[in-house]
């Protein structure tokens, strides 16, 4: 039985449709995270789970009961927000008893919980500091403690690591993570980050404009895309529009080039289709005039990457992006013609709809911060 | 003004200037102003401080923030004699106001002389009291977060308890500045109560007043003194006002 759910939500600001019908069921314990670009709704979808804002259509219910028209300070949601939350006025450890101090607790049972809440987020040392002298790692453990130390039935995160940097933000993910694991608590998670999305949850759901476009298991995001937004969105992908040529065996005409993908076999002919390639199966070797499933370009840039470096290729009009082991792409300079050959089972095919497709940049961010 | 208070009429070095000072009726003057001061500030600043934040807490469209303000800034700098003369014009004995309220409703709970006396000035003095409170409150206000009030409903609290223990503790250092600053606007003001009450209520400035401009008798030296116990008090002030706000803003960097 679902623990959490969120049905039909839509929430209109003037012109601005920021849900469109949102339907989320997860079950008690789940860690669900709510990935999109920058506007897409997803703080919205969040403070209607919390209570500040009303859906205007749509139910949430939490264990069976429906809570969309309960006041925000009835509903045991802990929420961490994504930077300068904490009271400013209070230490460490005055901010994690707030909770329990306005629901009456006792000062020795306070005391014991406060203490063992600061510990669990690694802050036992610094509980009498002010939110100014913690960083801002240590502010977001301070409100991930705050917002747990009423048990809170559902646990409510707002990019809560935005504000960090690159090394702070994946040690801290992972201590979610893992005290999300250790108290079993129902959470839904916000971010634009794909990477800390697929990382962590049990669950993703992509949203874009309003909507959810695919929800899935991490994997299954990323192996396989319901739709072009989602491709695009979550991992890299190489994106190669076409016409199916031949029904049988799977031929796709990429702008003058003939490849054949697995995916395309009996997709009427004719159809445009979108092929999509991940830049890791793409294999790339110095041009030979071999044929078989390549594309002939020119390397153009290399990015390097670390383990593996990042080759983008211009071939006719198209650009591709291949990544390979640095050891062997030091062998492929720019400006090297090379054969990019195309797993034919591992390419997966959408059929092009007359809507536009949506540009994404490497990192979307929020716009309004 | 520290030496011509402690010259005499001949020009010799004296105290008497000074130690007149304790004595009546001086000494109901300061009191008197002291208490004005006092009220206006503290009234003028709840209100104010109320008014502000209704205006600038999210919900409340932007027009009437911007209309607040505008007003504001007109009302915090009108005061003298235009002021009184306004006041006088519209709830003084034969004020428009007094005259519809007497002639029209047939009520007589306000009959406009209570306008000449003390609280008339108080009341006239919270009319540029407010505005400025609602001038020098507002950014205060605004550096309030949405996340702080969030955060605290999210955890259980009330808006009452929200106020309780995080609203007002973090404004509470700019509302103590504003305080003092609406004391000593109150403390300092001449011309509305004079014009107003025709000197008949008893504040230091205006006997200062009546000291350089003759109207009782000219001495400036006993005037000078006047103003120096002036200057005592506002220090008075500001050494209260400094632990004050020094704990008040413990918590601030
Ligand atoms: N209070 C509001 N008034 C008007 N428009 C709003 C309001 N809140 C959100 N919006 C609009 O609704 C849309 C969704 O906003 P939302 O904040 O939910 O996006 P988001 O996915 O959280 O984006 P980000 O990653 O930038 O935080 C945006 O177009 C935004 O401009
Ligand atoms: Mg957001």
């Amino acid at each position: 039985m679902p623990y959490l759910e969120l049905q039909g939500l839509e929430r209109d600001f003037g012109t601005v449709k920021a849900l469109d019908g949102i339907d989320i069921s997860l079950g008690e314990g789940e860690f669900l995270s709510l990935l999109g670009p920058s506007g897409c709704g997803k703080t919205t979808a969040l403070r209607l789970v919390a209570g500040f804002d009303r859906p205007d259509a749509g139910t949430i219910v939490v264990d069976g009961k429906d809570v969309t028209r309960v006041a925000p300070n009835k509903r045991d949601m802990g929420m961490v927000f994504q930077a300068y939350s904490l009271f400013p006025n209070m230490t460490a450890r005055q901010n994690v008893e707030f909770g329990l101090r306005v629901r009456g607790q006792d000062k020795p049972d306070r005391r014991k919980r406060v203490d063992d809440l600061l510990e669990l987020v690694g802050l036992a040392h610094a509980g009498d500091r002010y939110p100014h002298q913690l960083s801002g790692g240590m502010q977001q453990r301070v409100a991930l403690a705050r917002a747990l130390a009423i048990e809170p039935r559902v646990l409510l995160l707002d990019e809560p690591l935005s504000a960090l940097d690159a090394k702070v933000r994946v040690q801290l993910r992972e201590e979610i993570r893992r005290i999300q694991l250790e108290l079993g608590i129902t959470t839904l998670y916000v971010t634009h980050d794909q990477e800390e999305a697929l990382s962590v949850s049990d669950h993703v759901a992509v949203m874009y404009r309003g909507r959810i476009e695919q929800m899935g298991a991490p994997a299954e995001m990323y192996s396989a895309p319901a739709t072009p937004f989602v491709a695009e969105f979550i991992g890299t992908m190489n994106r190669l529009e076409g016409t199916v040529v031949d029904p049988g065996a799977g031929t796709v005409d990429t702008g003058g080039r003939t490849i054949t993908v697995e995916a395309a076999r009996g997709k009427p002919r004719g159809a445009r289709v979108l092929v999509l390639v991940r830049p890791e199966t793409v294999q790339v070797a110095a041009a030979n005039g071999a044929g078989g499933n390549t594309l002939t370009g020119e390397v153009l840039t290399h990015t390097f990457l670390g383990p593996v470096t990042r080759l983008r290729i211009l071939s006719g009009e198209a650009s591709l992006i291949a990544d390979m082991p640095t050891a062997r792409a030091a062998a492929l300079p720019p400006g090297s013609k090379v054969d990019a050959s195309l797993p034919s089972d591992e390419a997966r095919l959408l059929d092009l709809t007359e809507e536009a497709l949506p540009e994404i940049g490497e990192e979307p961010g929020p716009a309004d911060r | 003004m520290l030496i011509g208070a402690f010259k005499g009429a001949n020009g010799g070095w004296t105290t008497s200037n000074v130690s007149q000072l304790v004595h009546q009726p001086y000494i109901q003057a300061y009191r008197e102003s002291i208490e004005i001061s006092g009220v206006t500030a503290l009234l003028g600043g709840a209100i104010g401080l109320a008014l502000a934040y209704a205006a600038i807490r999210d919900g409340t469209p932007r027009w009437i923030r911007s209309l607040l303000t505008t007003f504001s800034g007109v009302a915090a700098n009108f005061g003298g004699i235009p002021l009184a003369f306004a006041f006088i014009a519209t709830i003084g004995t034969i004020g428009i106001a007094t005259q519809f309220m007497h002639n029209q409703l047939h009520l007589n709970v306000w009959q406009g002389a209570d306008l000449f006396t003390k609280t008339g000035v108080e009341i006239v003095y919270l009319y540029f009291q407010i505005p400025l409170m609602v001038l020098v409150i507002a950014p205060a206000i605004d550096g309030l977060r949405r996340e702080w009030r969030e955060a605290a409903s999210n955890l259980g609290a009330n808006a009452w308890q929200f106020w309780r223990h995080i609203g007002l503790p973090v404004l509470m250092p700019s509302v103590l500045g504003a305080l003092i600053l609406l004391f000593g606007n109150a403390f300092a003001a001449y011309a509305t109560a004079y014009s107003l009450t025709n000197g008949n209520v008893y504040i230091v400035p205006v006997v200062i007043g009546a000291y350089y401009t003759g109207n009782v008798f000219n001495n400036p030296h006993l005037g000078q003194a006047l103003a120096l116990g002036m200057f005592v008090v506002l220090v008075a002030m500001m050494l209260l006002y400094i632990p004050l706000q020094r704990r008040a803003a413990r918590w601030a960097k």
